[in-house]
């Protein structure tokens, strides 16, 4: 049996969806940011898939540099993550409400 | 189709096994050369020579008390010994330790000596022993013990460091050869070349790589925690790193991990850069093997020649000597790859 | 076959998956967010990407989830309260009621059908997505965009360096 396209994507939904939910809902910056690595990698699946199912190297190419920015958006969001914590002593964006007057 | 799968299956329990074989009798190894070394005698006492020092050392750590500490993170706690020592076993599936061979006659058609040939064969191998770093990092942390922490903390930022120069020094190899599998590398360099019409050098990376060759050798020292890089086990400073508080068989599969990630560093230097399992008369896994514990013995060498680096040393030689002189080597290499 | 272990390899991205949203401790989530890019990454081999899911393990599980590991340990963040018992419950609910509604809207496109291939996909060239197909392509048709990549990085490394910098002088 083989896979059908749907499959492939219904299951990049599926944790593109998860990925929001962890955005909108938790509260530990780090895990807002696991979600948003979910979600890049949700993308990333549906890329692939297209990729095949249209017999075309674009996706492939594609998921290369969604992969150099997420690299580049990890490396900088942790060391904004570590300042953060340096001066408040937190990572919950709950409390970071300094600009909210 | 079910001869194919008999095959794999026979390689996979071959490999698995000399591995695990190796792991332990190079503990035995380590022991006596550096007893030689030291002008000392190594262990005698079980059996002739104390060849059957492993086997006793083995029993008498499963036979230990397994504590776990009463603060632990108990998941991650169980979990990392296996962490670690998973990766270092996988990463053997793709390394070729043989030419064909029909064993004496006995099948049907050659049977290639390898597990695998994947396409990716090399990037394989870096990403599966990039893995073996969890093991660490988590062990560190999950122990809720300062020393192991700092020791899982310098382990981690040592690996991740060493890696980059480990990668761009086989870049070299990948330009000359034009494939990532391990294959088409170890075949690339058949042959002999002469040098100045009278000295046979076989066609091996290691003669026109020899930067490369140097900078993955020290790096391979580095991400398998050997002396001089030792620094995440520096028992001076940091009791015994990560692993301070695991005892009994989950302490064995660290010391395991470690061996069997030095014979895969090993395996894999044999085949970029000494020309894998080619060597004439002796069958090819002879040499094969013959390379590898030659390379493994300059590991225990290295312990039993040279003091530790300090952090800050070792920081600044991965970032400000390795990288660099990687970087070089890759761009004069391009260069003379393109002008032919 | 392929059916069947796409189904498995699915089956572990989207149960790990849905672990690292709910779990109460980051180095669990990132423990889970490793075993879901993990099993995409075996979900890659299922579509001929040869070269991308080596670069899936190196990059993500190799590299970036190392990071966020490290991070962790370095900030020492322990166990915060279940989310679900946070006293915003009302905002998580319109939350989640809005991801599903993102989620069927998705699965309606998805039921559209708007690629006719037949399951499995075509057949495709031999060298489909290996790692010479990929660099050709990212050396002639991509070769700007590539070298816009080595930019990004050299940015994002300045940019962590200046961040992460005690004080700067």
């Amino acid at each position: 049996m083989r896979v059908p396209l749907e499959a492939y994507l219904i299951l990049s939904a599926y944790l593109f969806a998860l990925g929001v939910v962890g955005v909108a809902t938790r509260r530990n910056a780090l895990i807002i940011f696991m979600s948003i690595e979910l979600m890049l990698n949700a993308v990333n699946l549906s890329f692939l898939a297209f990729a095949r199912f249209l017999n075309s190297m674009d996706g492939q190419i594609f998921v290369f540099f969604v992969m150099v920015v997420a690299a580049a958006e990890v490396a900088v969001g942790l060391a904004i993550i570590i300042t953060i914590y340096r001066n408040k002593e937190t990572v919950d964006v709950a409390e970071l409400n300094l600009l909210k007057w | 189709m079910l001869e194919t799968l008999v095959i794999m299956l026979v390689k996979i329990g071959v490999v698995f096994g000399a591995l695990l074989l190796t792991v332990a009798y190079m503990t035995w190894v380590e022991r006596k050369v550096i007893a030689d070394i030291q002008v000392r005698l190594g262990p005698t006492r079980v059996g002739p020579y104390g060849l059957l020092q492993p086997i006793a050392d083995g029993l008498k750590l499963m036979f230990k008390e397994d504590l776990i500490p009463s603060q632990v993170d108990r998941v991650i706690f169980l979990l990392a010994p296996s962490l670690s020592i998973i990766p270092a076993f996988i990463a053997f599936a793709v390394i070729p330790f043989g030419d064909t061979t029909t064993l004496f006659g006995l099948l049907s058609r050659p049977v290639p000596l390898h597990i695998t040939d994947i396409d990716v064969g090399v990037l394989f191998v870096f990403g599966v022993a990039s893995l073996g770093v969890y093991g660490i990092v988590l062990a560190g942390w999950s122990s809720n013990n300062k020393y192991s922490l700092l020791g899982g903390l310098r382990s981690s930022a040592q690996l991740i460091s060493y890696e980059l120069s480990m990668g761009l020094s086989v870049v070299g190899v990948l330009l000359l050869v034009g494939s990532l599998s391990l294959v088409d590398i170890v075949k690339a360099q058949a042959g002999v070349s002469w040098w100045f019409g009278l000295l046979p050098v076989p066609n091996w990376f290691l003669f026109s790589q020899p930067v490369g060759f140097c900078i993955y050798f020290c790096c391979a020292l580095a991400e398998t925690n050997r002396a001089p890089f030792d620094l995440p086990e520096a028992e001076t400073e940091l009791v015994a790193g990560f692993h301070t508080e695991y005892s009994s068989m989950k302490f064995a599969m660290f010391f395991m991990a470690e061996y069997a990630n030095m014979i895969t560093v090993a395996a894999l230097a044999t085949t970029m850069f000494l020309g894998g399992w080619l060597g004439p008369v002796a069958p090819s896994p002879v040499w094969f093997l013959g390379k590898v514990f030659f390379l493994l013995f300059l590991f225990i060498w290295f312990r039993a020649t040279l003091p530790r680096f300090r952090y800050d040393q070792l920081m600044g030689f991965g970032w400000k000597r390795l990288l660099p002189l990687a970087l070089l080597n890759t761009a004069v290499t391009a260069i003379a790859a393109v002008r032919g | 076959m392929e059916l069947l272990i796409f189904a498995g390899l699915a089956l572990v991205a989207g149960v790990s998956g849905l672990l690292v949203v709910v779990q109460r401790h980051a180095v669990y989530s990132a423990l889970f967010l490793i075993l879901t890019m993990g099993a995409l990454a075996g979900i890659y081999i299922l579509l001929d990407a040869h070269f991308v899911w080596v670069i899936q393990v190196i990059v993500y599980a190799g590299a970036i989830m190392v990071l966020f590991l490290f991070v962790i340990m370095l900030l020492d963040i322990r166990s915060e309260q279940a989310p679900w018992a946070a006293p915003d419950r009302g905002r998580i609910l319109v939350a989640v009621l809005l991801s599903v509604v993102l989620l069927l809207e998705l699965g309606i496109a998805v039921a559209r059908r708007f690629v006719l291939a037949p399951a499995g996909g075509p057949a495709v060239a031999r060298n489909f997505g290996t790692t010479q197909t990929v660099g050709r392509l990212l050396f002639t048709d991509f070769l700007f965009p590539f070298e816009i990549t080595s930019i990004i990085l050299l940015v994002a490394m300045i940019g962590a360096m200046v961040l992460a910098k005690k004080r700067l002088t």
